[in-house]
C-alpha cells in the first residue's frame, strides 16, 4: 500500500496554507485527520503532487462560545468534539453523531472539518451540520466568507470549498433545552452508515414546538428532511403521529444503490430511523 | 548440576497465559516482511484487471526505464512458461488439472492474476514502474455461475481441457458396504405414508480468510542454501513442492516459516509469488523480495467455500432418519489449489455428522470459473457439512412438527454405543452428545428462551426471537496416512517432533508442525513439561525452520495437537527410557527398580534418586554411562495416526431479528465442546471464540462478491466486512471431556470446533425468529437486507431490488468503487 509520490509542507498558519496551495495548483491536496486522504492515496485512487498538512495550524483547533453560537475549529478531532462540554450542553446532536463515527483510533486522528469538506455521502457530521444549520468559514487569498451548511454541499465528495481555500470553523447556533438523537444503521460497528438520521426537537408542553431533521446517505449529499420538520411541527410527540411524519422522509432523497442496501430499501430505512430518532428525541 | 526450578507436575490443564505473547504483543516478533537481507530487490505483481482476457501485448519499455528498476519480466522473459503451481490431491485418477502458471501467458482466467513482475531496488519504485507496464487485453466471456458452467455449451475457462467439470467423486454407502442405498430409501420414502422426504439447497458463499498479515515471501540465494522466508503455514511442503515445480534439488533450500501471523487455511499454498521469488533470485542473484497489499491478498490469495448442496434427507414419520443424498458443485475458481479439489471431499464423511443414518450418498463436482481459486479455510468441507446436516435436521422438525433438539437426540448416536462406526466407515472412538447437550440447555435456558418466543410471537413484537442449534461433530488430527493414501492425497498424515536435552538440563523441542497464531509454543511446552518432569520455563519450541525442524507436515486441519503433540509424547518417552539406563547405572540398580515420577528417577523402595537434569549432564560428560548405549538422551519421534479424532459439541443461539430494519442481533450464544483432554483451557477458550467470530462471520457479514464482469468487489476491509468484537456479544463457552481413546493425551483438537459448529447455530435460529412470518430459506449472509426483503417476500409484498449503481456498501471508502472512481477526491 505505498501511495505515489508527493510533496509535503506543514504551515503553521491559514495564510501560509493558502499560500502552499497557491503554489500547489490543482494538484493539491489539503491533508487533515488523513482518515480517508491516507487510504485514497494508498489505494492510488489520487495521486495529489502536494499535501498540505493543517496539523500545525494551532488556531485551527478547538472550541469556543462565540456569542450565542458554539464555534468549532476545523482540525478540532471528533474526539475533542464529543467530550466537549460546550457541545455537550447545547449541540448535543453533534455530540452524539460525533461518538457513532467509526472507532476510537479515527476518532483521535479524524477532525470535523475534514469530515465536512470530504463530503462523503456517508459520513455522519454533514447530515447533522445541514439539520443544526451550522455556518462554515472559508479562508482563501481574497481573505474569509461564510456559507450556510444548505449551501455547503454541492454534490459526491463536492463542497463550495475552492482550490486554493480552506475550511476554518463551523459554528452552530445552540440548541439548549433540546432533545435529539442519531440513529445509525450500518452492516459492522465500526463501518460507514447505510443510512442514519439526525433529529432534534424542542418538545412544548407534550407538542413538537420546532424539528431538524437530516439524512444520511440518501443522496449525493446530506440532505435535510424538511418535510418531516413541517410535519411534525404542531403534533404531539407521541408513536403514531411520528410514524406517519416520518413518511415523508424520502422527500426529496435520491437514495444510492450498493450491494448492502439497494435504494428501496434505503428509502424504507430511512423512514423506520427516521421515527426512531424523532422519538428518541423527543424523549 | 541440578535443577533450577523446581520440577513442575501437572501443567496440562493450567490455564497458562501464551508465553509467545510477549512477543507477539510487543512488537519483537519477526514476520517475513521484517526481514531484509542486504542487497534486497523487491517486486511488484503486475495483475489482470480482468476475469478473462487474451493477453495481446504487453508493454514493458516506460517501466523499465523509470527510477530504480531492474527488470520487468513476464513468464517468456522468465522461461517459465511451462511451470505449474502443484495440485497435491487429485481427487479422481481423471480429473481435469490445468497448468496454473506463475505468470499468466496468453490468456488471464482471474482478475488479480499476474501478468508480469517489476523488479526494483524498492517496493516503492516497483510499486510505482508497475503503473507503468502497459498490458493490452481481448476481453473474453467471463465464467461467474457456477451451476452455469457446469452445464453443457458452456463458455470453456480452459477450453483444451474440453469442460469446466473438473472431476465428479462419489461416495455411496451401498457400494461401500458400510450401509444401504440412498435411491432405495427415496423411493421407499416416497411411496410410504408413513414418510417423508425433505429436498432442500443450501449455499455456501464465497469467503476470504482474511488472514492479519498478508502474505510475504523473501528469497536469499547467497548461501549454499537457497533460504526461501514466508507467510507460509507449511514451510516444509513449500521446500518440498519448490524442488518438484522448479527442480530446485531440495537438499539445496532452507525454508523458514518466521512469526505467522494467521493464516485459517489461508496461508495452506504454493504461491505463483513464492516461486517468481526463488526464480528472480536465482537469476539475478541477490536476494528477492515480495509483500502484498491487503487489496492484493484479498483478490488473489485463494478463497474459501463456495458451494451448491442439494440435500435430500428421509424419514420415517416417528422421526426416524433412514436415508441422506446430497449433491454438491464446488467452485475451484479458475485453477485448482494446492488441496482445493479436496476440500469438498473432507466434507464427504461428515454430513451424516453425529446420526444414525442407515444409506447416505455424497456427489460432488468440482467446477472451474473465472474467479480466484478456493483452497482450505478453516474448517474446510467440515463447515459446510455442519451446515447442510444442521439446517436440514431442523428443516425434517419443521416438517414433522417436532422440537429439532427432540429430532436430532432421537436420531444421534448414544454415548453407550462408542465406538461407533458411521455410514461412511469412520469409527468414532469416543463422544457424549447427551451430556454436552443437557449443559448447554441449562446454560442457554432453552425452556424460557422459548417461552419468550412463544409470546413475543403472540404479541407480535416487532422484534422476534429465534433459537437455532448445533449439534456438531468434526473430524480432526489430519490424518492417518494410510487414509490418505485411500483419498490419492499427496501426502501422508504424520508429524514428526524432536527432543534435546541440554548439558544444562534445560530442553530444546522440535516439531514439525507450523504454528502462526495458535499458542503452540505454550501448550506443546505444558505437553513436555510434564512429560519429562522439567520446568514449564525450561522448554524451548522450536519450529518453522527446515534447518532447526527438518522434517515435518506443518499446520492445518486441526492436526497440531492431536497428531503433533503425541509425536511430542513419543518423543519423551524415548527421551525417559534411555535416561531410565543412565539412571540405573548410576545409582546402581537394575532398569526394573527405577520409577520416574516428576522429573525423578527413584530406586523403588528407597530414597535414592536423581533428576532427570543430573542424568541429562551426565549424558553429556559421557564419563560414565552404561555398555551398549550412546551417550545422549535426544530422541525423534514420527507419530502416524492410527484414527482421527471426533470433537463435538452443543452451540445454542438466540437471535433477535428487529422485522422494521431486517436487522439480526445476536443475542446470546452457549457452546459445550468436547474436545477429549484440555491442555490449556485458556488457550482453548481463545480458540473457540475466535472460531465462533469467524463461523458468525460466514452466517451474518461476510461474502466475497464479484460483478458480472468477474471483478472481486470486496477489494478492501471496508467492503469485506470482517465483524469485531463490537459486532458480538459475550459468548458463554465451556468444555466437557470424554477422553479420545485413539491417542495417548485423549486430545481431540479445537482449532476449527467453533467455526464449523457456529454457522448453521446462528442461520437456523435467524429462520426460527422468522419461520412463523413465513420465511423458509434467508442466504448467507443473513443481512439486515435480506432479511428485510425475505420478510416482505413471505408477506406477499414482493420487492423489486434496484440495480446496484456502486460498489462500495455502506458508501463504503468514501462511496469509491476502487475499480471506477467517481466523484472529486478531496
Amino acid at each position: 500500500m505505498i501511495p505515489s509520490k508527493f510533496d509535503y509542507v506543514k504551515p503553521a498558519s491559514v495564510a501560509d496554507a493558502v499560500a502552499a496551495l497557491e503554489q500547489g495548483g490543482e494538484d493539491a491536496k489539503i491533508l487533515a485527520g488523513g482518515h480517508s486522504l491516507i487510504p485514497v492515496l494508498r489505494l492510488r485512487l489520487a495521486a495529489p503532487t502536494l499535501l498540505v498538512d493543517l496539523g500545525g495550524i494551532a488556531e485551527l483547533r478547538g472550541i469556543r462560545e462565540d456569542g450565542d453560537r458554539v464555534t468549532i475549529g476545523a482540525m478540532t478531532t471528533y474526539y475533542d468534539v464529543l467530550r466537549d462540554d460546550l457541545v455537550k450542553e447545547h449541540v448535543t446532536l453533534l455530540a452524539q453523531a460525533t461518538e457513532t463515527v467509526a472507532d476510537g483510533q479515527v476518532r483521535h486522528r479524524g477532525t470535523l472539518g475534514g469530515s465536512l469538506a470530504h463530503a462523503d455521502p456517508a459520513g455522519d457530521l454533514g447530515a447533522v451540520a445541514l439539520a443544526l444549520d451550522a455556518e462554515l468559514t472559508i479562508a482563501g487569498p481574497g481573505g474569509t466568507r461564510t456559507v450556510p451548511a444548505s449551501e455547503f454541499f454541492e454534490g459526491l465528495f463536492t463542497t463550495v470549498i475552492g482550490e486554493t481555500e480552506i475550511l476554518t470553523q463551523i459554528s452552530f447556533p445552540r440548541y439548549t433545552g433540546w432533545g435529539s438523537h442519531y440513529e445509525k444503521f450500518n452492516r459492522t460497528a465500526q463501518a460507514w452508515s447505510m443510512c442514519a438520521v439526525a433529529a432534534a426537537i424542542r418538545v412544548d408542553g407534550g407538542t413538537i414546538a420546532e424539528a431538524r431533521v437530516g439524512l444520511t446517505n440518501m443522496g449525493a449529499t446530506p440532505i435535510r428532511a424538511r418535510g418531516v420538520e413541517q410535519a411534525l411541527v404542531g403534533q404531539p410527540a407521541t408513536a403514531d403521529a411520528v410514524r406517519a411524519a416520518a413518511e415523508h422522509a424520502t422527500e426529496g432523497t435520491a437514495a444510492p444503490s450498493d450491494a448492502d442496501a439497494a435504494s428501496d430499501y434505503r428509502e424504507h430505512l430511512a423512514k423506520v430511523l427516521t421515527g426512531r430518532a424523532v422519538m428518541a428525541a423527543a424523549g | 548440576m541440578t535443577a533450577t526450578a523446581e520440577p513442575t507436575t501437572n501443567e496440562i490443564g493450567k490455564a497458562r497465559t501464551r508465553k509467545e505473547d510477549a512477543r507477539l504483543i510487543t512488537g519483537r516478533s519477526r514476520y517475513t516482511d521484517a526481514i531484509t537481507p542486504q542487497g534486497t530487490l523487491h517486486i511488484f505483481v503486475v495483475r489482470s484487471p480482468l476475469a478473462h482476457a487474451k493477453i495481446t501485448g504487453i508493454d514493458k519499455s516506460a517501466a523499465e526505464s523509470a527510477p530504480g528498476v531492474i527488470g520487468v519480466y513476464t513468464a517468456a522473459d522468465l522461461g517459465v512458461e511451462a511451470v505449474g503451481l502443484p495440485n497435491a490431491w487429485p481427487i479422481t485418477p481423471d480429473q481435469k488439472s490445468p497448468q496454473r502458471p506463475v505468470l499468466a501467458s496468453s490468456t488471464v482466467h482471474f482478475a488479480g492474476e499476474g501478468v508480469a513482475v517489476v523488479v526494483a531496488r524498492s517496493a516503492a519504485h516497483a510499486r510505482d514502474a508497475a503503473d507503468l507496464v502497459e498490458v493490452d487485453y481481448n476481453p473474453l466471456e467471463p465464467v461467474l455461475d457456477m451451476e452455469a458452467a457446469a452445464a453443457d455449451g458452456a463458455t470453456l475457462v480452459h477450453p483444451d481441457l474440453g469442460t469446466n467439470q473438473s472431476a465428479t467423486w462419489v461416495f455411496d454407502s451401498a457400494g461401500a458396504g458400510t450401509g444401504g442405498s440412498v435411491d432405495d430409501a427415496i423411493s421407499a420414502a416416497e411411496s410410504d405414508a408413513d414418510s417423508i422426504v425433505v429436498r432442500r439447497r443450501f449455499r455456501q458463499q464465497r469467503l476470504i480468510p482474511a488472514f492479519m498479515e498478508p502474505r510475504a515471501c523473501v528469497v536469499d540465494p547467497t548461501g549454499e542454501q537457497m533460504t526461501i522466508y514466508s507467510a507460509t503455514q507449511i514451510p516444509h511442503i513449500l521446500r518440498t513442492m519448490t524442488t518438484v515445480v522448479l527442480g530446485v534439488p531440495e537438499s539445496k533450500l532452507r525454508v523458514v516459516a518466521p512469526d505467522v501471523g494467521g493464516g485459517f487455511g489461508g496461508k495452506v499454498g504454493v504461491l505463483p509469488e513464492e516461486m517468481l521469488c526463488v526464480v528472480l533470485a536465482q537469476k539475478l542473484r541477490r536476494p528477492v523480495k515480495w509483500t502484498e497489499t491487503r487489496s492484493e491478498s484479498l483478490l488473489a490469495a485463494h478463497h474459501g467455500r463456495d458451494q451448491i448442496q442439494d440435500i435430500t434427507i428421509t424419514a420415517k414419520k416417528d422421526g426416524t432418519v433412514t436415508g441422506l443424498d446430497v449433491k454438491l458443485l464446488a467452485d475451484m475458481g479458475a485453477y485448482l489449489g494446492l488441496v482445493g479439489p479436496g476440500v469438498p471431499i473432507l466434507g464427504a464423511f461428515m454430513f451424516n455428522a453425529i446420526y444414525k443414518i442407515p444409506a447416505y450418498k455424497f456427489t460432488c463436482t468440482n467446477v472451474f470459473t473465472t474467479k480466484t481459486l478456493t483452497d482450505a479455510y478453516r474448517g474446510a468441507g467440515r463447515p459446510e457439512a455442519t451446515f447442510a446436516i444442521e439446517r436440514i435436521m431442523d428443516e425434517l422438525a419443521v416438517e414433522l412438527g417436532r422440537d429439532p433438539m427432540e429430532l436430532r437426540e432421537q436420531n444421534w448416536i448414544k454415548h453407550e454405543e462408542f465406538p461407533f462406526t458411521t455410514v461412511c466407515g469412520l469409527t468414532y472412538d469416543t463422544g457424549n452428545y447427551e451430556q454436552a447437550t443437557q449443559q448447554a440447555m441449562e446454560l442457554f435456558d432453552y425452556a424460557g428462551l422459548r417461552r419468550e418466543q412463544e409470546q413475543r410471537r403472540a404479541s407480535g413484537d416487532p422484534v422476534q426471537l429465534g433459537i437455532g442449534i448445533s449439534t456438531f461433530t468434526e473430524m480432526c488430527g489430519l490424518a492417518p496416512s494410510r487414509v490418505l493414501g485411500s483419498l490419492s492425497y499427496g501426502a501422508g498424515g504424520w508429524e514428526a517432533a524432536g527432543i534435546r536435552m541440554l548439558a544444562t538440563g534445560k530442553v530444546e523441542v522440535i516439531t514439525g508442525t507450523s504454528p502462526h497464531g495458535q499458542g503452540l509454543e505454550t501448550a506443546f511446552s505444558q505437553i513436555v513439561a510434564d512429560q519429562l518432569g522439567v520446568p514449564f520455563e525450561d522448554v524451548e519450541i522450536l519450529h518453522g525452520d527446515t534447518q532447526v525442524a527438518p522434517k515435518g507436515l506443518d499446520t492445518y486441519g486441526s492436526r497440531s495437537l492431536a497428531v503433533g503433540g503425541i509425536a511430542l509424547v513419543k518423543a519423551a518417552e524415548k527421551v525417559v527410557a534411555k535416561a531410565k539406563k543412565i539412571a540405573a547405572h548410576l545409582l546402581e540398580a537394575s532398569e526394573d527398580d527405577i520409577e520416574f515420577s516428576n522429573g525423578t528417577f527413584s530406586v523403588r523402595g528407597t530414597d535414592k534418586g536423581k533428576a532427570i537434569q543430573e542424568i541429562a549432564f551426565a549424558a553429556f560428560m559421557a564419563h560414565d554411562y552404561p555398555e551398549g548405549m550412546e551417550p545422549s538422551l535426544d530422541s525423534d519421534a514420527v507419530y502416524d495416526p492410527e484414527n482421527f479424532s471426533f470433537p463435538h459439541g452443543t452451540h445454542l443461539a438466540a437471535v433477535e431479528i428487529d422485522t422494521e430494519t431486517g436487522r439480526v442481533e445476536l443475542r446470546k450464544y452457549v457452546c459445550v465442546d468436547d474436545i477429549g483432554t484440555v491442555i490449556n483451557p485458556l488457550i482453548v477458550e481463545g480458540q473457540v471464540h475466535g472460531g465462533l467470530a469467524q463461523g458468525i462471520a460466514q452466517a451474518l457479514f461476510e461474502e466475497a462478491n464479484y460483478d458480472d464482469q468477474g471483478t472481486l468487489v470486496n477489494g478492501t476491509f471496508v467492503d469485506y466486512t470482517l465483524p469485531s468484537a463490537a459486532d458480538l456479544p459475550s459468548f458463554d463457552t465451556r468444555a466437557v471431556s470424554t477422553p479420545s481413546t485413539s491417542n495417548p493425551l485423549g486430545v481431540k483438537g479445537v482449532g476449527e470446533a467453533g467455526t464449523i459448529a457456529s454457522t448453521p447455530a446462528i442461520v437456523n435460529g435467524v429462520i426460527d425468529a422468522l419461520r412463523h412470518l413465513g420465511v423458509a430459506e434467508v442466504e448467507m449472509p443473513c443481512t439486515s437486507q435480506r432479511v428485510w426483503r425475505a420478510i416482505q417476500d413471505a408477506k406477499g409484498r414482493s420487492t423489486q431490488e434496484t440495480p446496484i449503481d456502486t460498489h462500495s456498501p455502506g458508501a463504503g471508502l468514501g462511496s469509491i468503487d476502487p475499480n471506477n472512481p467517481q466523484g472529486e477526491v478531496q
